[in-house]
């Protein structure tokens, strides 16, 4: 009954543990999301909440000792999880492509900013050398590289954290990928360049008519491009709204925690930030309730015992918290429903 | 007017010649020049500072020989007289009649030796870089592997056994018990074999350790991550991405390495009698053959100034970041 024509990228139940000699890291705990065309997909949560590991399981790059111990990723629906690593070089870089943190050390420092563009090009097309060549000045020129007829020849070194930062997006751009994974793409970079990077981002994400995936730890930023977001926390999802439903009737009182501890200076009233008392979870010993139930000030006996299914609060809302059964008490602002949500 | 003419032609000569003494490469083949000077003034001076002398023996020649001696070898000049004889001749490539081998000069025996010394020099550096440096790569990708673990073990092994220990194990198998090849000289092909991999064994060992640890920390980087979400073959991540960086370290390691296997063992050309110049670097001392002593030195710092600066070439070409003669941008 639900039209989903649009969905290019269908993540369900995913589960990414590494199996260390201290033992089992779940990492990821059963996680389920879709992209859809045009979507800016936010994933927030701090350190250590499975962003990224959930990032790197989509790219089939989580390294050993870890793996996907279950759960199903759909592109386009192909299933990727069973590739092999050759058969998802294949989307690598042209399908689903990404672009990191850390702009600085994500080039590599003895290959010229043009070879490395070349390269991919010519990895994932049939142009010659200098066709890829001319694209890549193309693409240069798309990022807003001055002079890419010059500056082609650079090496990274010879560019700046935002030039990287956009030379990263050239490439990962190079061959129109559907996805556009952006791992804190803006984090290390100076505060006025941050802004300039994420419009680059959305402008081209319309021009190839494109989604992306949007990792970050900052609610600012997921406010100001995302209309999705997935909140994570202890490697599950505490939450998923879009925007305007997140941040205007928050439904799960990690989201809410959130979004008490970032400032929010609208009204120019002063306000105390509240921080989350307590620490995440580890994920080695994984408790076996809620991950968010020791730190939770609504927190009852049954969050400790047993995660909480997904309520589904409308059709684009969930939340997976026990207050939204209808039986707990009411918590001003929280809604309780019958239906739990149809996957998960 | 002749003047000004004069002093124009001066000051671009001028210009020409700070120009000059500003290139890297004259700058640097001046710095080895100095540097050869000074480890020539340093052996001369130490070497002359220990008591005894090239004529010194455990029953005491007559007074009047060792007179002779010292003046038919300019030994009783003031030591500022010798040691700029001595300089003068360096420059002319003149390193003096060898004290010991009595009617044979420094350079000819230098000269001699050097070809047979380098030849089976020559083999062993070849096979260190054709074998050390793949056998790190594939040990990395195999971290934690039996097959690294077993690399290791031997490298291990090639690390800490002493050549001679290899030397005559090897003389006694293969010469001895089994007869395959002669126990000494360079007669026959094969006799090359020994030699080379009692020399090959330390570096192997070595160069392999080295290619493995700087391809672990090299895969590790954020760069070889870019590189794979890109979907880039896994041959195309290891050997272009992450080799060209992991080679930075150990070319540092096989520029000086190379100076000295070229100059032969003591214990190898000892044990296989070979004819190199390893054996003067360590017989010259203990004979007091002062010019053997400093021919040799300066022999071998020549050659090690050269290896360096030919690795720091090999530097910029490996890497970017690195121009010579110029300041990072």
């Amino acid at each position: 009954m639900i039209p989903m024509p649009n969905n290019i990228l269908d993540v369900k139940n995913l589960r990414t543990t590494f199996y260390t000699h201290m033992g089992e890291v779940q990492a990821v705990r059963g996680i389920s999301f879709e992209v859809d065309q045009g979507d800016v997909m936010g994933i927030v949560g701090e350190s250590g909440s499975g962003k990224s590991v959930t990032a790197m399981s989509i790219m089939g790059l989580v390294d050993e000792p870890g793996r996907v111990s279950g759960g199903s990723i759909k592109f386009m629906g192909k299933e990727l999880t069973t590739l092999t690593d050759a058969e998802m070089n294949e989307y690598r870089g042209k399908e689903i492509s990404m672009i990191f943190q850390d702009p600085m050390t994500s080039l590599n420092p003895v290959f010229s900013i043009g070879n490395q563009l070349v390269e991919v090009i010519r990895r994932h097309t049939d142009l010659d050398k200098e066709q890829a060549h001319a694209r890549a000045i193309e693409l240069l020129r798309m990022v807003g590289i001055p002079e890419p007829e010059i500056r082609i020849k650079n090496y990274p070194h010879q560019f700046s954290g935002g030039m990287r930062q956009r030379a990263m997006i050239a490439m990962a751009i190079s061959c129109n990928p559907k996805i556009l994974i952006a791992d804190e793409p803006t984090t290390a970079l100076d505060v006025t360049i941050q802004a300039q990077i994420l419009d680059l981002m959305v402008r081209l994400k319309k021009e190839l008519n494109s989604s992306i995936i949007l990792i970050t730890h900052d609610l600012g930023v997921v406010s100001e491009v995302c209309n999705k977001v997935n909140v994570m926390y202890g490697g599950m999802l505490m939450e998923k709204a879009s925007v305007e439903e997140l941040f205007d009737t928050p439904q799960h009182p990690y989201t809410l925690g959130l979004l008490k501890s970032i400032p929010r200076d609208v009204t120019g009233e002063r306000k105390r930030l509240v921080p989350i008392e307590g620490t995440p979870p580890d994920l080695l010993k994984p408790p076996s309730g809620c991950p968010f139930s020791p730190r939770c000030p609504y927190a009852m006996g049954i969050c400790i015992r047993e995660a909480a299914p997904l309520y589904k609060l409308s059709a684009t809302h969930h939340a997976s918290c026990w207050l939204h059964h209808k039986g707990a008490p009411a918590v001003e602002g929280f809604v309780q429903v019958e239906e739990e949500s149809d996957h998960e | 007017m002749g003047t000004e003419k004069t002093r124009e032609t001066v000051l671009t000569s001028l210009k020409a010649l700070k120009a000059f003494f500003h290139n890297y490469y004259v700058r640097r083949v001046l710095g080895a020049l100095l540097t050869i000077f000074l480890i020539a003034t340093v052996t001369f001076f130490m070497m002359h500072a220990i008591p005894g002398g090239p004529f010194s023996r455990e029953r005491a020649l007559p007074d009047e020989i060792i007179a002779a001696l010292n003046a038919k070898y300019h030994l009783d000049d003031p030591l500022w007289k010798q040691y700029v004889d001595y300089m003068v001749g360096l420059v002319t490539f003149d390193l003096g009649p060898s004290f010991k081998r009595t009617g044979f000069m420094v350079e000819e025996l230098i000269a001699t030796g050097f070809p047979i010394s380098a030849k089976i020099g020559l083999m062993a550096i070849i096979l260190i870089i054709v074998i050390g440096i793949p056998v790190g790569i594939v040990s990395a990708l195999r971290q934690n592997k039996p097959a690294d673990y077993l690399v290791m073990f031997i490298a291990t092994l090639g690390v800490t056994i002493p050549s001679f220990v290899v030397a005559a194990v090897y003389i006694y198998l293969f010469a001895g018990v089994l007869n395959w090849v002669d126990a000494f000289g360079l007669n026959q092909p094969s006799s090359y074999i020994g030699p080379v991999l009692a020399l090959v064994g330390y570096s192997l060992a070595f160069v392999s350790r080295l290619t493995r640890s700087s391809m672990l920390e090299v895969m590790r980087q954020d760069y070889i991550r870019t590189a794979r979400a890109n979907g880039l073959s896994r041959f195309k991540v290891i050997y272009k991405h992450a080799l060209k960086n992991a080679l930075i370290p150990v070319v540092t390691y096989i520029g000086p390495m190379i100076a000295a296997i070229l100059t032969g063992s003591f214990v190898i050309e000892k044990v296989f009698t070979i004819p190199g110049i390893g054996k003067y670097f360590v017989q010259s001392v203990s004979d007091r053959d002062y010019t053997m002593i400093i021919g040799t030195t300066v022999f071998y710092a020549v050659l090690y100034v050269v290896m360096v600066l030919l690795v720091d070439v090999a530097y910029s070409l490996i890497d970017p970041r690195i121009r010579l003669g110029k300041k990072s941008e």
